[in-house]
C-alpha cells in the first residue's frame, strides 16, 4: 500500500498505467452509459405521476453524483499537495477541475429542465438546487484562481485552500434534503437500503452512474496524461517515450 | 418497449422537448469535452515531437548551442 502511494509520487509511472486502462475504462464506459441511457429512455416504464419526464433522470443523478463526487477526490487531492506536495495530485486537481464544472452545469440544467413540467419552474432557491450552484461557483473559482496566479506550486497550493475550504459544501448539499423543507426531493438511492423505485428503474440509472464514472476515468487520465506532458516536457523519459512514437 | 411507436418514443407524451433537450445537451458537452481533451493530447505531443525533431537536427551544433557563454568569431574588418 505504502509502495503504491510512493510509486503515486512518479508522473512516468501513472502515465504508464494511464495509458493502460485508459481503453478499458472508455469501452466499458460507454457500454455502461449506452445501456443505461437506452433501457432508461426506451424500456423502463413511464412514472405514474411524471409521465415520461423522469427520463431525465438517467442524465442529472449521474451528472450530480460525479459533480459531487469529483469535488471529494479534488479535496482528498487538496490535502495531498498541502501535507506531501505530491506533483501528481496538482495534476488531478488541474485536470479534472473544468470536468466537474461541466458536470455541475449539466445536472443544474437538466435538473431545472425536468423542473419545468415537474413543479412548474425552472428554478427555485431551496437547499438542494442552491448548494449544488454554489458548487459550480466553486470550481469556476478554483479554474480561475488557477490561471490567476503563475507560479505552478503556489497555484497548486492555493487551488488546494479554497477546494479544502468548499468542501463544506458537500455534505450540505447531501443532507440539504433531510436538514430542510426542499422542493428537491429525498434520495432514492441509498447505499443501506433498497432504493423506493422500481427495479426497472434503478437498474438502468446505477448501469448510467457506472458508466458515466469509467467515462471520467478515461477523460481524467486523458486530461492528467496531458498536463504531466507539459509539465515533464524537459525530461529524458518524456523525449524518450514521444520519439519512441509513444501515446 | 415503452412506447407504440418511434414518434410516440420521439414526443414522449408532450415531454419530448424537456427529456431530448436535456440527452443532446448532455451528448454534445460530454462527447464534446472527451474529443477536445483527445485533440490536445495530439496537440501537446505533437508540439514535443516536432520541438525534439528540430533539436535532434541541429544535434550536431546541439551541445555548443547549449553552453550559453558560447562566443562566436566574427571576422570584422578594421578598416
Amino acid at each position: 500500500m505504502w509502495q503504491f502511494f510512493h510509486k503515486l509520487g512518479s508522473p512516468k509511472w501513472f502515465y504508464g498505467i494511464a495509458t493502460r486502462f485508459m481503453p478499458w475504462l472508455l469501452v466499458a464506459g460507454l457500454m455502461l452509459l449506452l445501456a443505461g441511457l437506452v433501457w432508461g429512455l426506451a424500456f423502463a416504464p413511464k412514472d405514474y405521476l411524471q409521465g415520461n419526464s423522469y427520463r431525465i433522470i438517467f442524465i442529472h443523478v449521474p451528472t450530480a453524483f460525479l459533480a459531487q463526487s469529483m469535488y471529494i477526490m479534488m479535496a482528498a487531492a487538496g490535502v495531498v499537495t498541502l501535507v506531501w506536495r505530491m506533483k501528481l495530485a496538482d495534476v488531478f486537481v488541474k485536470a479534472v477541475a473544468p470536468v466537474g464544472l461541466v458536470f455541475t452545469f449539466l445536472s443544474l440544467f437538466t435538473g431545472a429542465v425536468w423542473g419545468k413540467p415537474t413543479w412548474g419552474t425552472w428554478w427555485i432557491w431551496d437547499a438542494r438546487l442552491t448548494s449544488m450552484l454554489i458548487l459550480l461557483f466553486l470550481y469556476g473559482g478554483a479554474i480561475a484562481l488557477d490561471r490567476a496566479i503563475n507560479d505552478e506550486k503556489s497555484a497548486a497550493r492555493a487551488v488546494a485552500v479554497l477546494v479544502l475550504v468548499g468542501v463544506v459544501n458537500i455534505p450540505i448539499i447531501k443532507y440539504s434534503v433531510e436538514w430542510w423543507n426542499t422542493l428537491h426531493q429525498p434520495a432514492t438511492l441509498k447505499l443501506t437500503e433498497k432504493p423506493s423505485m422500481p427495479t426497472e428503474m434503478w437498474v438502468p440509472l446505477l448501469l448510467s452512474i457506472l458508466g458515466l464514472y469509467l467515462l471520467f476515468g478515461w477523460l481524467a487520465c486523458l486530461r492528467m496524461k496531458t498536463e504531466i506532458l507539459v509539465r515533464e516536457q524537459r525530461t529524458r523519459w518524456v523525449k524518450d517515450m514521444i520519439m519512441a512514437g509513444g501515446r | 418497449m415503452a412506447f407504440d411507436s418511434f414518434s410516440a418514443f420521439l414526443a414522449m407524451e408532450g415531454h419530448g422537448p424537456y427529456v431530448w433537450t436535456c440527452y443532446a445537451v448532455f451528448v454534445v458537452l460530454v462527447a464534446g469535452m472527451m474529443i477536445w481533451s483527445a485533440r490536445r493530447n495530439r496537440a501537446v505531443i505533437e508540439g514535443c515531437k516536432r520541438r525534439f525533431e528540430q533539436q535532434q537536427g541541429t544535434s550536431g551544433q546541439d551541445v555548443r548551442q547549449k553552453a550559453s557563454a558560447t562566443f562566436t568569431r566574427v571576422e570584422v574588418s578594421q578598416d
